[in-house]
Formats: C-alpha cells, structure tokens, sequence
C-alpha cells in the first residue's frame, strides 16, 4: 500500500538499519569478533575438535600443526578445544554479573532519579562512590578468598561492582528525562513516579543501558581472567582462559603458543565487545557520531 | 571555598568510617581461627586460648573494631600472625615497593598519553588520529598480565635486557631498583595510557568546537595557537579527574602484576596474607589502600574546585 503523498512503500524488513550496521566499521567488526566467540562456545556444548577432559601426556606441549590447529598443552589437551570451552565460562561469568549489576543498578538508579534531592538519593550516591573508592579487584580477591575461589563467587565479586555503574548511568540518563514534556504530560494524567519510572522513564535509557552494558561485558571478562590467573576464578577441570594463561607461564620460554592463543582470545573478545560498544552508541546516539571517544 | 571543602571533609570521614566498618566485617566472616592456623592441628586448647587472648581474638567485635581503629590512627597497625612482626613495619617495607611502582606507571601513562591524545585530536580524521584510536583500542581490551608475560618472553627471555622478575631492591642503587620495576610499570601502564589518551582526545575535541575557541580563531590565532593557549587548558578539567581515579586502578591492577614479576609489593602481601589467614594484615592493608584512594580522590576534588568556581556552588 503505497501512500500517495510520498509514494513511499512500507516494507517488511527495515534494511536501512542494517544498511548502518555494516556503514559503521567498528559495529561490523565488533559484531563479528563478538560472534565468533559466542558461536565457539555455542558450538562447544556440542562438538570440540578433541575432547578436553582426556589428558594424552604422549602428545603434550606440541606446536600448532595440522591435527592440532593451535597446539596442546601440557597434559597434551588441544589448545583450541579448550579456547572453545573457556569463551563459555568467561561468557557466562560476565552475562551473569552483567545481569547482577542490572538487576540491582538500574532500580536504584530510577529510584533516586525519581526522589532527586532526597536523603535516599544522597544515600544511594554515597554508596555508589564509596564503591567506587574500593578498589574493585582487591574486593573481588577478598570475597572469593572468604567465600572459596569459585566461578560463581567470581560471578558475584565482579557482579557487585557493576551495581554502582548501572545506579549511576540510569540515574544521570533519568534526571534528564523527568524535565521532559512528555513527563509531565504523564503526571498530569495521574501517574505516579513509580510507574512513570517503569513505563516512560525505563525505555528511554534502554539505549544507554545496552551501551553499557557492552562495556561492562568485556569489563567482566577482563575481571574473570584475572582472577582466574590468580587463582579464584573458576576451578579445574573447568577451563578458562585466564587459568590456561597461569598453567602457560612457567612453560614460556619453550611453549610460547601456550601463553599465545589464550591471550588472543581474551584481547579479541574484549576488543570486539568495545568496538560493538562504541558502534552502538553511535548507531543510538548520532550527536556523538565521528568517533568522539 | 572553605564551606565546600569542609562538606568534602565530612563526607570524607564519613567514607572512612564506613569503609572501615565493611572491612572489618569482611573480615568477621572470613572462616579460620588465626590461632589455630599458627600452632597447627596438635596444639592444647589453653594454648591456643592463651594465643586468642594474646592476638586480641577475644572480646566482643565492638571492642576489636574499636582497639583496631584505635591503633591505626596511633600508627600502631597491629602485628602479624604469621611473621610475628609489627604490620606497620611490613607495610612500610612493601609500600616502598608498591607506591614507586604505581607512581613510575602513573608517569609512564601520562607521558604517552598526553602528547598521543592531543596529536589525535589535532589531526582529528588523519591517519595519525585513526592509529591513536586504533592502537588504544587494543591497549584497552590487552589483559595486562598476559601483556606483561609477553613482555617477560621477549625483554627477559629473548632479548635479556631486564630480569624476568623479583625486585633488585633500593640498597642496589636507584637505577637497578627502577630497572626491575620497569616492565610492571608499562604493563600498568599500557592500559590507564590507552583510556587517558581517549579521554584526552575526546575532551580537547569537545573544547575546541567551543565558541570561546572560535573567538580565539576570529581574532586570528591559528588552529594551533587556539589549542594550546585556549582548548588544551579547559580540556584538562576530566583529564584530572581520571588520572586520580587511575591511582585506585593502578593499586588494584598491581596485585596481579606483582604476581606474574613476583615483585614482594603490597598487592602480593594481601594476597599471600589472604591464604595465610594472617587477618590483621589483610585488614590493615585494605584500609590503608582504600584510604589512599579516598584521599586521592578528595585532593583531585579539591583541585577540581580550585580550577572550576562553578563547582564549589553546588
């Protein structure tokens, strides 16, 4: 059905979006790196070239070859089998704590928005700096150090750091929006501020919470192979690739694939991540568009 | 001036006070007799009592927290469970390591952040601008102790220019000492420099599409006159602002990285004194650290204020 005023032609799929995603080099490419990973630890619940809890010492601490595209380790474990899957710890433990941070944040972020000037917003934003102030990793070590090195307690650590984040960014997104018209119009119509917040307040900032949202992903991912490397992430037989880098480094000097292709994973994903992140915000936002940051 | 820097005081010892109160709860929970750790499985239990009265476990937790708060504002930060020494002596000894360590970094980042983000934003769109970015992009997403295992491979092992970890130590000479911090410096360092040098550029750009900059052209300063007489000065403002937070990311991002040079700074002690359940070290270490940052923070505040009337309004 055309409309004959503008003759333009509804159609079924907006393909100008998609037009944008690919215009964008850093979306294009942070989707892509973004989903390779994703998709290897997708694909990792079904297949891995090799099978990762088998140790074959005969075969160990090998160079990338044909049969072993990336190598093995030092119980003779194929290094690119277990790539695989560690992308799905390190997922999970940063969707989760991603989630944690939402969870918690994002409640509290329109609560003091809703009451700006209150003594629940100051205590809200006290809180969040006083987090702020603790330095987040040397928490992270102390809660799994009480708690038992663990992926879920690793889970949680980083987790509680994202709350701060999330609290902060709606509420700044918030304030902004409840000077609005449209805000009015809806106190005018007998809303109250709870449910403003949720239906008018809560998918305006949707676009910054994705955006963010990104950002803390690699963040968490980040987080997760440091403690791994240390020790308090997760714990064998669970492969990570923070782990898989602590087992490579005594071995550097004559296995530096070992140390090489774990590294890579973690960079390449949190690249990806990022340059999604920075892509979307230009997508949603195009004051900020040409690459500001 | 003087009001907001009294309001900043306040809350400045009301983060204290909390944050000493999480930690000292953090630690309440942390499972393990002290005691028991230190005599082993063998030990009588008047000994171990006699120990529990002699570490000042017993007692309620209000008397605990208040005789550890207590100590620390006398400088007395209790003694170590497993070294049997003053924590105040271990610290200084550690934050000798840690504190130049963190500094050399902060340095470091400045150094190569500063000149990159402005040249990026001076030639906004060039191909230097899109090296900048891209290459900030990897030293933002590079985990930093596998950097610095790359590092390790190539300066230590291949190259041997710097040893492969452990601290020379200051009584071998400035130099030795600084020579061994090197390399976890830049593995600090790569990442804040990535994130300054993208703040720096981003806030120069901001401030040079100011109309006070276009004032500044009218009257017929160049392009790069404007920026560094006019632009570069204002955009300084949240540059600041993230060089005081990166000291909390440095003191942090420094535990790992003491571990992978085995440096004895104060990171590896937490996390030595963690597994040990050497508990009043951990306390002490935390609260020091934590109340490093939040001083951190208060000065940068205060400069902030210093350099921005508009700020002491509110």
């Amino acid at each position: 059905m055309a409309d004959p005023r503008t003759n333009i032609r509804p159609k079924a799929v907006d393909w100008r979006l998609w037009r944008q995603v690919f215009a964008s080099r850093s979306l294009a490419i942070g989707l892509v790196l973004t989903l390779i990973f994703a998709g290897a630890a997708l694909i990792s619940l079904v297949w891995a070239p090799y099978d990762i809890t088998q140790m074959n010492i005969a075969n160990k601490i090998k160079p990338p070859s044909g049969a072993h595209w990336l190598g093995t380790d030092h119980f003779g474990r194929d290094i690119l089998s277990m790539i695989m899957v560690g992308a799905r710890t390190s997922i999970a433990v940063a969707i989760v704590a991603v989630g944690i941070g939402m969870a918690a944040g994002v409640p509290l972020g329109l609560w003091a928005a809703a009451r700006k000037g209150s003594l629940l917003d100051e205590v809200i934003m006290r809180a969040n700096d006083l987090v702020f102030a603790f330095p987040s990793l040397l928490i992270a070590i102390m809660i799994t150090a009480t708690f038992g090195p663990s992926a879920i307690n690793a889970i949680i650590a980083i987790g509680i750091f994202n709350i701060p984040v999330f609290a902060r960014i709606t509420r700044s997104g918030a304030l902004t929006l409840w000077q609005r018209d449209f805000i009015l119009a809806a106190r005018v119509a007998g809303k109250g501020s709870a449910r403003i917040s949720v239906e008018h307040i809560l998918p305006n900032v949707t676009n910054l919470l994705i955006v963010q949202g990104t950002i803390q992903f690699s963040l968490g991912i980040l987080a997760e192979a440091g403690l791994s490397y240390v020790g308090l992430g997760a714990q064998p037989p669970t492969p990570s690739w923070g782990r898989m880098l602590a087992d490579s480094q005594t071995m550097i000097s004559f296995a530096p694939h070992m140390a090489l292709f774990p590294g890579m994973a973690i960079l390449l994903t949190v690249l990806g991540l990022n340059l999604m992140g920075d892509g979307l915000r230009d997508l949603f936002d195009p004051k900020l568009r040409r690459g500001r940051t | 001036m003087l009001r907001y820097t009294l309001k900043r005081l306040v809350s400045l010892a009301i983060s204290l006070a909390i944050a000493s109160v999480v930690i000292f709860l953090a630690i309440e929970i942390l499972p393990g007799d002290p005691a028991a750790n230190m005599l082993g499985v063998n030990a009588q239990e008047d000994t171990l009592a006699a120990l529990r009265d002699q570490l000042g476990l017993n007692g309620t937790p209000w008397e605990r927290y208040s005789s550890w708060i207590g100590g620390m504002l006398t400088g007395d930060f209790g003694t170590s469970y497993t070294y049997r020494t003053p924590v105040a002596e271990m610290l200084g000894e550690r934050l000798w390591i840690s504190l130049p360590l963190a500094l050399y970094a902060l340095t470091m980042s400045t150094l190569i952040a500063f000149p990159a983000g402005i040249w990026a934003a001076s030639k906004r769109g060039s191909v230097a601008d899109v090296t900048v970015m891209g290459v900030t992009q990897i030293g933002v997403a590079i985990p930093n102790f596998w950097f610095a295992m790359l590092m390790v491979l190539v300066f230590a092992i291949n190259l041997r220019w710097f040893s492969a970890g452990g601290f020379a130590g200051w009584d071998a000479g400035f130099f030795a000492a600084m020579k061994s911090l090197t390399l976890p410096a830049i593995a600090l360092a790569l990442p804040q420099a990535s994130i300054l040098a993208r703040v720096m550029r981003s806030s120069l750009l901001d401030t040079l599409s100011e109309d006070f900059v276009r004032t500044a052209r009218a009257k017929g300063l160049t392009r790069r006159q404007a920026l560094w007489r006019h632009a570069l000065r204002n955009a300084l403002i949240p540059v600041l602002t993230i060089i005081g937070m990166q000291f909390s990311f440095l003191i942090a991002g420094a535990i790992i990285i003491e571990n992978v040079f085995f440096l004895p700074g104060l990171g590896r002690m937490i996390f030595q004194a963690i597994s040990s359940r050497d508990l009043i070290v951990v306390e002490s270490a935390v609260m020091l650290l934590v109340f490093g940052v939040i001083v951190v923070n208060f000065a940068v505040e205060i400069a902030y204020a210093l350099v921005d009337p508009r700020l002491r309004a509110r």
